[in-house]
């Protein structure tokens, strides 16, 4: 076993502006193996994965493909070596049919390549029999189920026989059913000698399939070995689960509007053409209440708050103090006091931070307003020493704090908080988290959290929802969450 | 079933349509010939245009500054050496697809709509500098040169013709090669058709520079027609936005619904001669219906009926 790793990385490290996506990464996968590479939304893993095919330059570190360094390669370059990579989210030629589509991944990088080539026709047949697509080979991708999309894509990254099989969250959008399906074939690619790096939230979903497993965190390796030994280790344990949580949740009857919550969401369903986002959701949100809403990258938490926000058409019903929101646009529903502040932070970065602050606060009166912002500086002290600054030139954490106050510059009935851990450091998520904590001790505002981070998301709350592929899988106090089912959270 | 028509059947309908028109001489008056010769190069300009914009997807807000250089390279060596017309039209067809290049070549690496912008600006400069460098290149008055390829109305007609018909052929057959699929994939899907193994610039190019060639030759062409070269006619962005237009109406993504375009186009703005200037806003406003209504336009409808029939 001591032949040369058909894909090399060591070093690797990629920046974006002041930001270090990726930190000095390094593996190794043989063929015939299957190396999961997992960690958090914002971990750096899917760049880590660009930075390997050349979507994205490297700044440093080196990147072998079958013994050739190939760090700082243009993609297509890259991929005529020997490397295939399976897209998520791919816009596939909608005019041509799935065999026309297989057999682009086939064609030549050249320009005097002007013929059409029956072989090669022959070629994108067999392909699609071995990924299971010959029934529909003749029909457009449009026409298509979500689960054949993905066998496609499949399809076309492995068309040319690649060493290396790069793919990207292999089971999102696909039922249990075909993610059993879905498995076998890569499982079928791994034993016909591919080198397969599959990129994911967490072990749980690759725990079947991967021989090893890399895991990382904000950048850095915090893990590797077997599915197991990850599994035990005290730093996945702490990035996935927290430390020893400390709760103070409120009895959910110790809330006046017990017989009619707030806001109630009721069998609420939410289709993105043909991939579902929402199934049969519901839940409730008392006034004053901390609720939480956990869930991986993709599991329908942006999709549950935009539907809340009135910014996507769902089925179901969605009410607020026992009035049906459906039919009210998404800037009604914001003025009337449901305030979403956006995964990804959306900040005005050409204005500074103060003026961000205005914006907030456009519809109050002068002086009310000036109140506000004193008691926000008091909130977030960070930002008072920066009110002059561009809200672009903030840290991540910094912008972070300035999109909640912008939010709470609204004067919010309910504040809808999107992951506002995304991609942050240890060190700031204590900052927003006391933030967080003073806010719900000092004021009677209602929140709503969707997080991945477990550990930010359960200290706060009064009730957690667990949202898992599309569906609530789990209700409860957060003192029973460990328990019953952190488990599944590693 | 919604089949597409292959590439031969496509190929053979048009020769009996060229075949047709061809004829066309011997039963209309020389001023609908007239016409039609001009909306023939316009249909080109506009089959050029579509290969940019249906195939590898970026807009190009300046067919004018290739034509416009094809157009004026071709008269301005005309007038000062007078070669033989085939050493201008080359000469001026190489001089759109140098042009085009180094527009191109900075501009592609723009994304979004910035390329767009870059083109639109490069027919700016290319008007300006038509004016001011008026010692040269006629300046706001035209420029007048001193050969035609022939003053017979029915011979420039099937020259238009021919020309149109082999460069459609060209364009069409190219847009449905495996080249013609690398492009689309190019336009639809860069970063992945990039992860695919496909140089992704280069091809994008090339789709530049055949439309460069087809252009400029075009433009050089016309000029030996007209006998005049001005901003108005080759240069102008109401003439870019013309053959734009003629290129979406006339259905995007099929290269020869351009020409169907331009002779709607110019068929239409001559229909309607009577009313005078409301012509044009008449035209426009046809125009938009057909985009707003029907964005995948003539063809786009006339695939959809067959498929509903």
């Amino acid at each position: 076993m001591n032949a040369p790793s058909m894909l090399e990385v060591s070093g690797l490290t990629k920046r974006f502006g002041g930001l270090v996506a990726v930190k000095d990464i390094g593996f190794a996968v043989n063929s015939g193996e299957i190396l999961g590479l997992i960690g958090p939304n914002g971990s750096g893993k899917s760049t880590a994965m660009k930075a390997i095919i050349g979507i994205e330059k490297p700044n440093s570190g080196s990147v072998k493909v079958d013994g050739v360094e190939v760090a700082g390669w243009p993609s297509h370059r890259i991929a005529r070596l020997g490397v295939g990579m399976v897209f998520q989210h791919s816009r596939p030629l909608q005019r041509q049919t799935v065999l026309e589509n297989i057999t682009l991944a086939l064609l030549q990088d050249s320009l005097l390549h002007v013929f059409h080539n029956r072989a090669t026709e022959e070629q994108a047949r067999r392909i699609a029999d071995r990924v299971g697509l010959t029934p529909v080979l003749d029909r457009l991708p449009s026409t298509l189920p979500f689960a054949d999309l993905r066998r496609m894509e499949v399809a076309k990254a492995i068309a040319r026989d690649p060493k290396v099989v790069l793919v990207d969250e292999p089971f999102a959008g696909l039922t249990s059913k075909e993610t059993g399906t879905f498995a076998a074939l890569i499982r079928e690619l791994r034993d016909s000698g591919h080198a397969i790096l599959l990129v994911d939230h967490n072990v749980k979903s690759v725990a079947a399939l991967a021989d090893r497993v890399f895991a990382m965190y904000v950048g850095e390796r915090i893990a590797e070995g077997t599915v197991e030994e990850v599994m035990r280790d005290e730093t996945v344990r702490r990035v996935y689960l927290g430390g020893k949580l400390e709760t103070a949740a409120r009895k959910e009857a110790s809330f006046a509007d017990r017989a009619t919550p707030f806001l109630e969401v009721e069998k609420l369903n939410v289709f993105y053409g043909k991939a579902q986002a929402l199934e049969d959701v519901s839940l409730h949100v008392h006034k004053g209440e901390f609720v939480s809403v956990v869930g991986l990258n993709g599991a329908g938490k942006t999709t549950l708050f935009n539907a809340i926000s009135g910014m996507v058409p769902y089925s179901g019903e969605i009410r607020r103090e026992g009035h049906a929101l459906a039919g009210q646009s998404a800037a009604a529903i914001a003025r009337g006091g449901i305030v979403q502040s956006p995964e990804g932070r959306d900040l005005f970065t050409e204005m500074t931070v103060r003026e961000n602050l205005d914006m907030g606060g456009q519809h109050l009166e002068a002086a009310e307003a000036k109140e506000r912002i004193e008691w926000l500086f008091d909130l977030f002290p960070i930002l008072r020493t920066r009110q002059k600054q561009s809200a672009g030139t903030l840290s991540g954490g910094e912008q972070q704090m300035l999109t909640i106050a912008r939010s709470l510059m609204m004067n919010p009935d309910l504040l809808i908080l999107d992951e506002p851990t995304l991609g942050l450091a240890p060190v700031i998520l204590e900052q927003i988290s006391k933030a967080l904590e003073k806010l719900r001790q000092t004021t009677p505002i209602t929140v709503l959290l969707g997080e991945q981070n477990v550990t930010f998301a359960l200290p706060h709350a009064d009730r957690v929802y667990v949202l898992e592929h599309a569906r609530i899988v789990w209700e409860g106090e957060p003192a029973r969450f460990a328990s019953e089912i952190g488990a599944e959270y590693l | 079933m919604k089949k597409q028509l292959s590439t031969l059947h496509v190929l053979l309908i048009s020769a009996v349509i060229v075949a047709v028109t061809a004829v066309l001489p011997f039963f209309v008056s020389g001023y609908i010939l007239g016409l039609l010769t001009v909306a023939f190069y316009f249909g080109v300009f506009a089959m050029a245009w579509d290969l940019l914009f249906g195939f590898a997807g970026e807009v190009n807000f300046g067919p004018t500054f290739l034509i416009g250089v094809g157009a004026y390279t071709a008269g301005i060596l005309d007038n000062l050496y007078q070669p033989p017309i085939i050493v201008c039209l080359i000469a001026g067809t190489l001089a759109a697809i140098v042009a085009g290049v180094a527009l191109a070549l900075p501009a592609l690496r723009l994304r979004g709509p910035y390329f767009g912008l870059v083109t639109l600006v490069a027919v700016l400069i290319l008007s300006n500098f038509v004016v001011v460098a008026a010692g040269l290149t006629g300046g706001e008055i035209g420029l007048t040169v001193p050969d035609v390829i022939t003053f017979d109305a029915n011979t420039n007609y099937w020259l238009a013709l021919g020309f149109m018909a082999v460069s459609g052929a060209i364009l069409y057959f190219l847009s449905r090669s495996p080249l013609g699929l690398i492009l689309q994939a190019s336009g639809q899907d860069p970063v992945q058709t990039g992860a695919l193994g496909f140089n992704v610039s280069k091809h994008k190019l090339a789709a530049f520079i055949v439309s460069a060639f087809f252009s400029g030759l075009a433009g050089a062409l016309m000029v030996f027609y007209f006998g005049v070269a001005s901003v108005g006619t080759f240069v102008d962005v109401t003439v870019a936005v013309q053959i734009i237009v003629a290129a979406v109406i006339g259905g995007r993504r099929t290269i020869i619904g351009g020409v169907l375009g331009a002779v709607f186009l110019i068929g239409a703005n001559e229909a309607l001669r009577p009313v005078g200037d409301l012509a044009t806003f008449i035209v426009s406003a046809i125009a938009l219906v057909v985009v707003l209504l029907f964005p995948s336009g003539f063809l786009g409808l006339l695939s959809r009926l067959r498929g509903e029939a």
